[in-house]
């Protein structure tokens, strides 16, 4: 099955699905924290795009419902939520720059590969066209890990963390034609909790260390001279 | 026939150079406000330099003079091997994309050797700078060229526009990446905001022009109209491969004539484009060209990857 052989909705898709992963290469190589959010908010602007143009091509109609969901929670209110607690942190100027942007996006580079070469046998045996684009949904939940490791700053590991979510919940869509609507429901409900429990646990962070770089979490102030 | 038609073909691209390049100026000083000059100009100001003697730096050996001829022959070859107007002609067919980025580097390594020969402190660092920025330009470059070669299944050019011709209207991501990146390499190459200002003659930030800065008379006209045409072989370039609609399949005067206001019309829109952007952003430091390529070098790589991921046949077992 080549890419000459899907109707146009299905190369959209899969125009989406490389645009997904381009994302998460931006977001791994942006250095300053409010364009981070941003980039954030517009994958999941594609994400959705890319579920209801799902819903539209396999009759799905509570893909709909989920693509609804995906725009609201993730490409709305979790980017409106984290950019509100960046100004009020007074983190909206700070820089989290990558010590060797180089061989990060090598690195990047080569977990695509890799989560090729992992889903290969998944979608050798199966007939979905969609299929393909479970490796990008791999590597898009990779390469949120990454950006965790990557970063110092507590407001980027919540975007890796959400990313990976996103990767998970792509990966949903294009195998499974989405998960049941109880699940998909009760994952939505979680991640609005994470954001704002992740809220909370930023003010304390900032109160305890007076910074929000977690290279200073293992440093014990009391025992320090 | 054939070769009759290559001459023409490529005798119209290298005289139609400077009219692109003026026209790209006029619509420049409109978004900036300013009295455009008549697009005709570049054709005024390379006979006016034709016409003046040029003068040679006492230091200078003979390949400072030879520099200029061999600038143009290999950007001249290298129009001749892209399709302009029609598809099917002969150096298209004999000599493919590798040959182009190769004459792209011949005619740079000419440019560079010229500038350092001429022994001013300007043209040394206006050779270095070239040469960073084109050693990593390239590699964005070929990549790019392979992600359409393995979809097309050749590098030659003439062939590969057959290949996107007759599957008609494919949303391919390689290709999207593919575009991006020939974009930014191309900016970066013919040496246009932010990479390098081509209207500029301040020390700190010239790249071309520090190194053609000793040129002067019929040399300086001919390496000017050599970026020209260079300039164009880039639009041509993205308009042809990624857009190839219009262009003419066969060798009929009404076919030939629709491919001629087919790239005209994409080379206006392209360059408008081109345009705008230089418009909108600021020239940046030298330093931060190396992460822009970067950026256009893991477009490429990207577009390959999806390439290999979503969109290459695949047998089912």
């Amino acid at each position: 099955m080549s890419i000459t052989d899907l109707d146009l909705y299905g190369q959209a898709i899969l125009l989406l699905a490389g645009l997904i992963t381009l994302t998460s290469f931006l977001m791994l190589g942006q250095s300053r924290l409010p364009r981070l959010v941003m980039i954030f908010a517009v994958q999941g602007w594609l994400l959705a795009a890319a579920t209801s143009l799902a819903a539209a091509v396999l009759d799905y109609p509570h893909l709909y419902v989920s693509a609804a969901m995906t725009l609201g929670l993730k490409g709305l209110l979790i980017p409106i939520l984290l950019q509100r607690l960046m100004l009020r942190l007074g983190l909206h100027r700070e820089m989290d720059t990558l010590t060797h942007p180089a061989s990060v996006m090598m690195g990047g580079t080569s977990l695509v590969i890799f989560s090729y070469y992992v889903s290969l046998p998944v979608i050798a045996h199966s007939p979905l066209v969609t299929l393909n684009a479970i490796a990008v949904s791999l590597a898009v939940v990779l390469l949120g890990m990454l950006l965790m490791i990557t970063r110092r700053q507590a407001v980027a590991h919540v975007v890796g963390f959400m990313s990976i979510e996103n990767g998970l919940f792509f990966a949903a869509v294009v195998a499974t034609y989405g998960m049941p609507m109880v699940v998909e429901l009760g994952i939505a409900f979680d991640v609005l909790v994470a954001a704002v429990v992740f809220g909370v646990f930023f003010f304390q962070i900032n109160d305890s260390i007076d910074s929000l770089n977690v290279d200073q979490l293992n440093k014990l102030s009391e025992v320090e001279p | 026939m054939s070769g009759l038609l290559t001459l023409l073909q490529t005798l119209l691209f290298v005289f139609s150079a400077p009219l692109l390049a003026g026209w790209s100026k006029r619509v420049k000083c409109r978004l900036q406000n300013r009295r455009a000059p008549s697009v005709l100009q570049p054709y005024r100001d390379l006979f006016k330099l034709y016409r003046k003697e040029p003068i040679v730096p006492y230091p200078a050996s003979w390949l400072f003079r030879a520099a200029p001829y061999l600038i143009f022959a290999s950007t001249v070859l290298a129009a001749a091997i892209v399709p302009l107007v029609a598809v099917n002609l002969q150096p298209a067919r004999i000599a493919d994309v590798i040959v182009l980025v190769g004459f792209f580097a011949l005619g740079r390594t000419f440019q560079v050797l010229a500038a350092m020969d001429s022994g001013t402190a300007f043209g040394g660092l206006g050779a270095s700078r070239e040469m960073t920025i084109s050693s990593l330009a390239e590699p964005a470059m070929l990549m790019a060229v392979f992600t359409l070669a393995m979809s097309a299944h050749t590098t030659n050019l003439s062939q590969a526009l057959h290949y996107v011709l007759d599957s008609g209207v494919v949303l391919r991501p390689s290709f999207v990446f593919a575009l991006g990146s020939l974009m930014l390499v191309a900016v970066a190459e013919t040496g246009r905001i932010p990479v390098d200002n081509p209207a500029t003659h301040l020390e700190l930030t010239m790249i071309h022009e520090a190194m053609i800065l000793e040129y002067s008379g019929r040399w300086l006209a001919l390496i000017d109209w050599a970026s020209q045409i260079k300039f164009m072989l880039y639009g041509v370039l993205i308009a042809n491969i990624f857009f190839p609609w219009g262009i003419a399949q066969e060798t009929g005067w009404q076919a030939l004539g629709q491919g001629i206001g087919a790239i005209a019309l994409k080379l206006a829109v392209l360059a408008w484009l081109l345009v705008l952007s230089e418009a909108l952003f600021a020239k940046m430091r030298i330093f931060r060209v190396r992460e822009y390529l970067s950026f256009a070098y893991l477009l490429s790589v990207l577009g390959m990857l999806s390439y290999i991921i979503l969109e290459a046949a695949r047998v089912h077992h």
